[in-house]
């Protein structure tokens, strides 16, 4: 591995680390399993590049971005507690609708930003290198959306919003409105996924109509990897665990890249993928295992 | 816990300890190829390059480092292997469709690269135009040679005038192709007569509309036309005007004659622009081309019924002869 694979696998990696918090908040707070994700990552990377190809300010399109995303989310919420359509199916109606949305959005498969000026332009004329100024200033974001994450669960409506995760019934019971809830969280939560979308267009150069694709596997490997190799002690290591999940899967695949050596070829990219992340995630249990067995 | 940390921390560490091996032995040449996602035109693309590579002296393994990988259809991967090539600094980048080729003229600044199988890729931002690509990238585009095809109906009818297009303009693709005929028919002395049909059922109606204005009738690659080609074709032989296709399908299901190309070829004619720039030539003294080696399927029977009879030389040239 290169210095260019690292870097890129880090940058790649705290992009994608904001779809992790944004799973997160659907999938581990609010316990609703949310496919929108696959919809709302093209769908923030669609409206960004749209408005900045048509000379909009690159952070208001960026934060078009974020409330397209929310909207987004806010339809599969919507759905679900007032159409009573389950969870799931409701986020795949969101998602599949997204796909044509977003074709009418770029008004074709593919938008293009090369040598357009956007949010990362001003990062291409530091002194230090495009490559390593992009992840550095991607994990700085980061870093403080899964602050402010934090924050936000700490404050008196993230609580409410974790406790209608946690046991609706008894939410409600204390007189929390829990479809407002699912609401607000299911629009953070997709707007975060936006915001990613919006972020990877500019960094790589287009947005593309099938860059959704397996986003949310992506997402739940990275918020479930997290946990295996972390310590989830408190609120601050379970969020940040998220990034590191999304790190560690980014790595794996940089890893996987250079499997030629091993005799494996291309096609067998996705299964390296898969059995390197299981490694990842199973190592630190039988670690554990053994230990016990030795005492 | 510690020991959870230590295994994240042992595996970014020893990904730092890779970076030492890096290198090539110097005399030999590196071509990386980047492809979005396994698929047979994109796979008979990449093997038209590593042939023409072989044939011109660029053995794997000898004296080329070939370095293959596919994204899976995952555009993250894509921009993964794009940041890895970039570090590898390979003589030459290759990256097979749109996706790729955007990751890797995005990430990897200092490398040659050559695009194959863009449809557009003045639209998708790889190069300013054509004929100025820029520093460090060319290739060649995939789009269908709409000025071969209107050659094509000149050869069989030398005296044609005017020309109809039928087509759905609901249609992107179809616009887009209906603006290159356009844009090419006058330097063969061609009017364009265009017909709408928004939907397969009026196809026919369009037909009707251009009898009497037009000498001979061309089809896009328009799914909607394509899809209810039959009523062309009837109404044509009623009335004696030759359709032409830009499918070679159409041709089997009653056109005159189309020109076609294959996927193999276009990585063949990539490959030539690969080992010119392994020669030392340099992608920003190329322009981009668009797809050279053609196909010709003709129909001598549709085109007697439509009243027109290709000359011999046509077709001697023509690749497949629809009995």
């Amino acid at each position: 591995m290169n210095s260019f694979a690292l870097f890129g696998a880090l940058e790649t990696g705290f992009i994608f680390g904001l779809v992790a918090l944004g799973v997160f908040l659907s999938f581990r707070v609010l316990d609703f399993p949310d496919l929108t994700v696959d919809g709302s990552f093209p769908l923030g990377a669609a409206v960004a590049a749209t408005l900045i190809v048509a000379e909009v300010n690159p952070y208001i399109a960026t934060f078009a971005a974020c409330l397209a995303g929310a909207m987004a989310g806010m339809v599969t919420a919507w759905l679900n507690v007032r159409l009573h359509i389950l969870h799931l199916l409701a986020s795949i109606l969101t998602m599949i609708a997204l796909y044509s949305i977003n074709l009418r959005i770029m008004d074709g498969p593919n938008k293009a930003l090369l040598g357009v000026s956007t949010l990362m332009t001003p990062l291409d004329n530091l002194d230090i290198p495009y490559y390593m100024a992009y992840p550095l200033a991607f994990g700085i974001l980061a870093i403080l959306i899964a602050l402010a994450l934090v924050w936000f669960l700490k404050s008196e409506v993230g609580l409410a919003m974790r406790a209608t995760g946690a046991n609706p019934r008894m939410a409600k019971a204390n007189g929390v409105h829990t479809s407002r809830m699912i609401l607000l969280g299911m629009a953070l939560s997709n707007a975060l996924v936006a915001l990613a979308g919006a972020l990877f267009a500019q960094s790589q150069g287009s947005a593309d109509v099938t860059m959704g694709v397996g986003v949310i596997v992506i997402g739940l490997a990275s918020v479930i990897g997290g946990e295996a190799v972390m310590p989830i002690r408190t609120l601050l290591l379970w969020v940040l665990a998220c990034l590191v999940g999304s790190i560690l899967y980014r790595m794996v695949v940089a890893f996987a890249l250079n499997a030629e050596v091993l005799g494996l070829k291309a096609q067998d990219l996705n299964l390296i993928t898969a059995v390197l992340v299981t490694l990842a995630i199973v190592a630190p249990q039988f670690k554990q295992r053994m230990r016990r067995a030795r005492t | 816990m510690t020991t959870r940390f230590g295994i994240s921390i042992a595996l970014v560490l020893s990904c730092f300890a890779s970076l030492a091996f890096a290198s090539g032995a110097p005399d030999n040449k590196h071509v990386a190829i980047t492809q979005i996602v396994e698929h047979p035109a994109l796979d008979a693309v990449r093997k038209g390059v590593k042939d023409v590579l072989q044939e011109a002296g660029w053995v794997e393994g000898e004296n080329l480092q070939w370095n293959y990988q596919s994204a899976q259809g995952a555009t993250a991967t894509a921009a993964q292997i794009a940041k890895k090539f970039a570090g590898e600094n390979p003589d030459i980048i290759v990256a097979i469709a749109t996706p790729s080729a955007q990751a890797v003229a995005a990430s990897a600044r200092q490398s040659n690269i050559v695009f194959t199988a863009v449809t557009d890729p003045v639209g998708a931002k790889l190069v300013e135009a054509w004929d100025r690509p820029g520093k460090r990238i060319t290739g060649v585009s995939d789009l269908t040679p709409i000025d071969q095809h209107l050659q094509l109906i000149k050869d069989a009818m030398p005296n044609a005038k005017r020309i109809g297009v039928i087509y759905n303009p609901g249609e992107a693709n179809s616009v887009s192709l209906v603006k290159l005929v356009n844009k090419h028919a006058p330097a063969l002395n061609l009017e364009v007569v265009e017909a709408a049909s928004p939907k397969s059922a009026d196809v026919q109606t369009a037909t009707r509309s251009l009898l009497g204005k037009v000498d001979a009738i061309y089809l896009p690659t328009d799914n909607t036309v394509i899809s209810a080609l039959e009523g062309v074709i009837k109404v044509a032989q009623q009335a004696d005007i030759p359709v032409f296709a830009g499918d070679t399908d159409s041709v089997k299901r009653g056109a005159v004659a189309a020109l076609g190309f294959n996927y193999y070829d276009v990585g063949r004619q990539t490959g030539d622009m690969v080992v010119a720039i392994l020669n030392g030539k340099s992608p920003g003294d190329m322009p981009v081309e668009g797809v050279q080696k053609t196909e010709l399927f003709v129909n001598p029977k549709a085109a007697e019924r439509m009243g027109l009879t290709l000359d011999q030389a046509l077709l001697n040239r023509a690749k497949e002869i629809v009995q």
